[in-house]
């Protein structure tokens, strides 16, 4: 039986730019309505910009967006920060409206877009398994049915009756995530939030999701973790700035998702030696980012050595001029700072510096380079922050069985050794 | 009912159907969708008057204490050294009577008022009718105002005084204290998520309109003429009510009440169609 779960045609969904960061005081409001009338002497007099609406003050989150989603489908959904993944689950849970289209949902739906919705600090551990169960939408004899298993699933059962301020960081997410393990509703729109809790327990999750699309409950899910969504989806769509640009199998849609993907700043140019970055020290002419080896549109993945590559104009002879290069990460931590020291100093000209870094090196995610210039290794004459912007995939062949994101800034790849200390001592041998 | 849901009236087959489609300006109030979220009210109401009390050390005292100590506060100031008339009752009684509805009002308007966003995580993250909010917040008020109630008991008790049948109206009119609450709430409330500056205004406007209730003097310190009219402030109606039915002073006030309850009505349907109108871009707004 495949009846369709969810239909949607052209959902669109338009945002007033600004709109989400910050809410108006009543002052806009009164200033705008001040204005208004002279707003409309002008449009009245045939300057057509007024009621303008796609405009630079609008952007469209979501455009177009038409799918139809099976029961029993397991749909992945995946694309760059601001595809509109999250807005398109908002519009389908009905937390948000769309501006046009129209969509179509058969039966309950559950929406797990944030781990531990409805928590409150202060109550216990017990009276938060019920209130974010009714915030999820599950009955009150829903959540005694499953009280056990949630407090099992979430390993917190000595802690039940103590306020969830005192938890470790650890608990408080596995008994929210076990909370919305236990919502069984025949659809289950899912935002990322595997990335939550210990690598075990988020082994234990996947499993429970995986449980959800065995027991024929249509799941859409999004997430960042391209490997996740190959092994536990049936199909999956790529948001590309609103719109749907793939669609199909799981492993054919990220592996282009991840071929596609081209940031904007692996790689600056400036021709113009007078309008180059830089002051009458040091110009910029192009900085780069690229794999080591292969082409330079090849992804790079955490296996991956990869080089990073400055090309300059030093304008004064007799001078040393460093290059200091920080790496930060997605979170902004800075990584390492790596610098060459112009030792012997060069003579004017135009230079090229590069430096590899490694690969199992670097955790996957996002990861931003500054660059610096200083002179005779004391002042700072120059800087350039996001100067290149580039991101480290997750390499596949690494993975084996666990999906969950890797903790921590790095990744080296370390050998291990495990040796056998001493043969008699099996468990009978032990007395203590 | 637009775009919002068809839930809860598809039951035919066991999945029920949703529609989303773009809000439209007229909506009507969705009656049987806020009943399948009861339990979800109940809950957030339930987990408002838990955390209230939660690490205080006096607890549910609270309720009691405040309406108590305004009450004892304006006998002192008000009843004994101002000689404000109290209508030929204990000056004590006469305040705190209307002390018990004053408070349920102010802390209902003042709670349901911040309620969308105090729960602003909730309203990004999950689904649920947003009148939801605001109503927990009025429920949460009438327990309050249950405990509160009880200590008017042995209050009334030490002065003598046994009211009648007429006790039985009571509920009626904590009942119009609490729609009006819930009334101006939504407005507030609504208002809140677009501007901020309701925040600051709550509460210089319950203040205010504490001045304009007869609290502290009786409502016939008002000419006679103006009386009914008086009622246009639904306060004046609900606490006139609570001392007819607790201490029987003069007769029924037929007309200021009537004005009160049309005024209350029309302050709640005001808001209804207020928040319903702007429920849809909460969201995207808060």
């Amino acid at each position: 039986m495949s009846t369709v779960a969810i239909r949607c045609e052209g959902i669109g969904k338009r945002y007033r730019m600004g709109e989400r960061q910050r809410y108006r005081a009543l002052r806009d409001t009164l200033a705008d309505a001040l204005r208004a009338p002279f707003r409309r002497l002008r449009r009245a007099f045939g300057n057509g910009a007024a009621g303008n609406v796609s405009g630079p003050e609008f952007l469209w989150a979501l455009k177009d967006v038409s799918l139809e989603i099976r029961q029993g489908e397991v749909l992945g959904i995946i694309g760059r920060n601001g595809a509109g993944k999250s807005t398109l689950l908002k519009i389908l849970s009905r937390i948000t409206m769309p501006t046009e289209g129209y969509a179509e949902i058969r039966g309950r739906v559950g929406a797990l877009l944030e781990v531990g919705t409805g928590f409150h600090p202060e109550l216990t551990g017990r009276e938060n398994i019920y209130l974010n169960g009714a915030v999820l939408g599950m009955t009150r004899n829903e959540i005694n049915r499953r009280f056990d298993d949630i407090v099992d699933f979430s390993e917190c059962g000595r802690f039940l009756d103590m306020p969830v301020k005192h938890y470790s960081s650890g608990m408080y997410a596995r008994l929210a995530f076990a909370v919305a393990a236990h919502l069984q509703t025949e659809i289950l729109l899912v935002d990322e939030v595997l990335a939550v809790g210990d690598a075990a327990f988020q082994k234990k999750c996947l499993g429970k999701m995986g449980d959800a699309a065995h027991r024929g409950r249509t799941v859409l899910f999004v997430s960042h973790n391209l490997l996740a969504v190959d092994s536990l989806c049936t199909r999956a769509i790529c948001l590309h700035q609103g719109k749907v640009v793939t669609e199909g199998p799981p492993g054919q849609v990220t592996s282009r998702y991840l071929k596609n993907w081209i940031p904007a700043s692996t790689e600056v140019i400036y021709e113009d030696i007078g309008s180059a970055p830089g002051n009458d020290l040091f110009r910029l002419r192009r900085a780069s980012v690229r794999p080591a080896n292969g082409s330079p549109a090849d992804p790079i993945t955490v296996r991956t050595p990869f080089v990073v590559e400055f090309e300059y104009w030093k304008l004064v002879p007799h001078v040393s001029l460093d290059l200091g290069v920080y790496v930060y990460n997605e979170q902004g931590i800075p990584l390492f700072e790596t610098g060459w020291y112009g030792e012997p100093p060069a003579p004017a000209g135009l230079l090229r510096s590069w430096f590899l870094v490694p690969g199992d090196l670097l955790n996957n995610g996002t990861h931003r380079i500054e660059l610096r210039v200083c002179l005779g290794g004391i002042a700072e004459v120059f800087r350039l922050d996001n100067l290149l912007v580039f991101d480290i995939h997750d390499a596949s062949d690494l993975q084996g069985l666990y999906l969950g994101a890797w903790y921590g800034a790095m990744r080296p790849h370390l050998k291990w050794t495990t040796e056998q200390i001493d043969l008699s001592s099996g468990p009978a041998g032990v007395h203590i | 009912m637009d775009g919002q849901t068809a839930s809860g009236t598809a039951h035919t087959d066991s999945a029920p159907l949703t529609i989303i489609r773009p809000s439209e300006r007229w909506r009507t109030l969705c009656l049987s969708e806020l009943w399948q979220y009861r339990e979800l009210l109940y809950f957030l109401t339930w987990r408002d008057i838990k955390v209230r009390y939660k690490q205080t050390l006096l607890g549910v005292a609270w309720a009691v204490i405040q309406p108590l100590f305004i009450a004892l506060t304006l006998s002192v100031f008000l009843g004994h050294l101002a000689k404000v008339p109290s209508d030929g009752m204990p000056y004590a009684v006469f305040a705190y009577t209307a002390m018990v509805p004053w408070q349920l009002f102010a802390h209902a308007l003042t709670e349901a008022s911040n309620s969308l966003v105090a729960n602003e995580r909730l309203i990004t993250k999950v689904y649920f009718p947003r009148m939801v909010a605001p109503m927990s917040a009025v429920l949460a008020g009438l327990v309050d105002f249950g405990i509160a109630f009880f200590v008017l008991v042995p209050f009334l008790a030490c002065y003598r005084i046994v009211p009648g049948a007429s006790v039985l109206a009571l509920p009626f009119f904590a009942l119009l204290a609490a729609l009006a609450a819930f009334g101006v709430g939504l407005w507030l409330s609504a208002l809140n998520v677009q501007y901020r500056d309701v925040r600051y205004t709550v509460g210089f406007l319950v203040q205010l309109w504490f001045l304009l209730t007869p609290v502290a003097y009786p409502s016939s310190v008002v000419p006679e003429r103006w009386r009914d009219w008086y009622g246009l402030n639904p306060m004046v109606g609900v606490i006139e009510g609570f001392r007819w039915a607790l201490l029987r002073t003069g007769a029924f006030p037929v007309g200021l009440l009537a004005v009160s309850a049309a005024m209350t009505a029309a302050i709640l349907v005001s808001g209804l169609y207020y928040f319903q109108r702007m429920e849809d871009t909460f969201a995207d707004v808060i």
